[in-house]
């Protein structure tokens, strides 16, 4: 499991990383959107990698901290996802005002040589 | 224990812009008019608060007040902390807040909707990053911070602004995620989030996990660096800050500056003598990155051509002086460092409102126009034939030409460090701390001297080019008089500035409480125990704290 998660996070943010040192306002847009999926998977596993194990305390399951996942990269990872969601759809209007502006989707508003 | 009104007043610096922003937006889009007026109370408000806080924190010999946000105890909850450092930069964000606001009002507020609620929403970041405790509510405000400043710097609009606000806007999407991984590490391997606890688990972090630990705080460190305008990543700050709208821009001198105070605080709370083998890790690196970043703003402040570029790499050179201040992790140094924070700040906020002054009479293209004739030395002739028409008539100065020249002069001052401004206390005081009253004896844990004398050097130098580019633009714009329409001002455009201007003055004549102050602030910082155990045993509140 560790190594799918492992090569799930380095496919992500290696094509991230890539699209985003492209040109095109689109391929940026696609990097940041796969930088930030990487990353979200990558606060997921802080904690700890596990399988069927809940992040609630349940009276009937005895007080052995082993048997819980950690709630808090949980948490974090939700507010993480949120603030991305909200930065990409802000930055796709930025891009689009940008194409309407410059006539071009080059990052830099003009064409390059 | 129960709450007085008193105890509350810590969370109205968050609390108050988010509920009057969002009062703001439920106006709509007009009614310009009464969100300005709404605007400038609560920001008032704001500084009153501040004010009122930085009295609390100055109260004792080290203080930290503590607020539990959730009521839950210091690990385990988002706790807000207050210490001196928190409260000098809170009061400067309101000082600023306060002098951008009221220029605005001359015309720019009306230049697109929602420039009120922003304003507010910014406030709320800048203040939270300030006062927060908990490593990832840091990241929560930097992104509220953010987000406020991107409709900020977008505000006006125009293919300027959006081409610049692109460019701002990846780069720091980018550094977000570098914080959340930053952040995810150092979680991962001290199980914790709160800036305290980290501290004090630091030291028992071992063998393997050490790495893993110190590259989570390095990448950490990479996202604040961003944001501070750190050289290699600050290729995307001259442009945006050119293109923001003056008021705007003025609010983002003190931006930078939450990227050096999170510096400041961590790299002393993390790294301090407590961390055991990591102890004093990043002090090298922020050392080395400062160096290059003064070098190259200052540099680039030779080469530009417009105020507000130039005004850009003045902000590049201020952070560039405090990482590598930071860097010498002397708290002598940082006392003096602070001083420089404040009266840099101070004086690059008055400029972006004054630049945009100078500029409004002059016509499009003139400084690209004005170099090249320099170049290709096609100016004297024109002058030459001014001076015939002119000689000894002698030119009356109007009030605003005066006002214009005087702050213009006085700016310069301060940023390039000549007496007698604060400025030039606060380069004198870098100065001589670097210098060390010992001659330079190198002690443990101290830089090379080479190093203290390479950034003595810089000092020097980026001062004399910040002379010499200032000149320049100020020979343009107040002695070449041709034919140039008389700039009209208002009170409310002019006031700022000199508020500005006269609190950098206030600054210098009190040089000695000042300093009593940060010397005060920078001793916490060094020796952060007392802050560690401050918010670790706050107690909570109301009848169910039951914690001794």
């Amino acid at each position: 499991m560790e190594v799918i998660i492992a090569i799930a996070i380095g496919a992500l943010g290696g094509s991230g990383i890539w699209l985003l040192l492209r040109p095109r306002t689109f391929q940026v847009i696609m990097g940041i959107s796969l930088v930030s999926y990487a990353v979200n998977l990558f606060i997921f596993s802080m904690g700890k990698l596990s399988l069927d194990q809940i992040p609630i305390l349940r009276a009937s399951r005895a007080s052995e901290v082993a048997d819980y996942a950690d709630p808090l990269p949980q948490a974090l990872v939700l507010t993480a996802i949120v603030i991305g969601f909200a930065m990409t759809a802000l930055f796709l209007v930025l891009m689009l005002a940008s194409r309407g502006l410059s006539g071009t989707d080059h990052v830099d508003g003009r064409e390059g040589e | 224990m129960m709450l007085s009104w008193h105890d509350h007043l810590m969370i109205v610096p968050i609390v108050l812009p988010m509920l009057v922003a969002g009062l703001m937006l439920l106006l709509g889009e007009g009614r310009a008019t009464a969100k300005a007026v709404v605007n400038v109370v609560t920001t008032v408000a704001l500084l009153a608060v501040a004010i009122a806080l930085l009295r609390q924190a100055d109260a004792g010999p080290v203080r930290v007040a503590v607020y539990l946000a959730a009521n839950w105890p210091a690990p385990f909850g988002i706790a807000l902390a207050l210490d001196r450092l928190s409260a000098i930069m809170l009061l400067l964000t309101a000082i600023m807040a306060l002098g951008s606001l009221l220029y605005s009002l001359a015309r720019w507020h009306r230049a697109g909707v929602h420039f009120h609620p922003l304003f507010q929403l910014q406030l709320m970041g800048l203040n939270g990053a300030f006062l927060t405790a908990d490593l990832f509510n840091l990241f929560v405000f930097f992104e509220i911070l953010l987000a406020a400043s991107y409709g900020l710097l977008l505000h006006g609009s125009g293919p300027q602004r959006v081409k610049a606000g692109l460019h701002y806007i990846a780069v720091n999407l980018v550094g977000s995620s570098l914080f959340l991984i930053g952040v995810a590490l150092i979680y991962g391997v001290t199980g914790t989030l709160n800036m305290a606890d980290v501290a004090v688990r630091i030291g028992q972090v071992a063998g393997s996990d050490r790495m893993l630990m110190e590259a989570g705080a390095a990448i950490l460190g990479v996202a604040f660096l961003i944001k501070a305008g750190a050289w290699p990543l600050n290729f995307w700050l001259p442009p945006s800050y050119a293109a923001a709208s003056p008021p705007a821009a003025a609010l983002f001198s003190i931006m930078t500056k939450v990227g050096v105070y999170v510096i400041l605080r961590l790299s002393l709370l993390m790294f301090g003598e407590q961390a055991g083998e990591s102890s004093g890790f990043v002090q090298q690196w922020i050392l080395y990155i400062g160096l290059a970043t003064l070098t190259f703003g200052t540099l680039g402040m030779l080469a530009s051509q417009n105020t507000g570029r130039l005004a850009g790499f003045a902000v590049i050179i201020s952070s560039g002086t405090l990482l590598s201040a930071i860097g010498f992790g002397r708290d002598s140094v940082t006392a003096a460092a602070l001083f420089y924070l404040v009266s840099s700040t101070l004086a690059l906020g008055a400029f972006f409102l004054l630049q945009e002054l100078m500029e409004r009479s002059r016509t499009f293209g003139a400084d690209l126009l004005a170099v090249t004739l320099e170049a290709f030395g096609l100016d004297r002739s024109v002058d030459a034939e001014e001076d015939m028409s002119t000689t000894d008539i002698g030119v009356a100065i109007p009030a605003a030409m005066a006002f214009l020249g005087l702050s213009f002069i006085a700016c310069a001052l301060v940023l390039s460090g000549l007496p007698p401004l604060s400025g030039f206390v606060a380069k004198f005081a870098l100065l001589t701390t670097i210098l060390n009253p010992d001659g330079l004896t190198p002690e443990v844990g101290n830089p090379e001297p080479v190093l203290a004398w390479v950034l003595l050097g810089l000092l020097v130098v980026s001062g004399l080019t910040t002379v010499v580019s200032l000149t320049r633009i100020g020979i343009r714009a107040f002695w070449v008089p041709s034919g140039r329409a008389q700039p009209r001002l208002r009170v409310i455009e002019v006031f700022p500035i000199a508020a500005m201007l006269v609190l950098g003055i206030v600054l210098m004549v009190q040089a000695q409480p000042a300093m009593r102050y940060f010397t005060d602030t920078a001793r916490a910082l060094h020796h952060p125990g007392d802050y560690v155990r401050g918010i670790m045993s706050a107690r909570q509140a109301g009848p169910g704290g039951a914690n001794p």
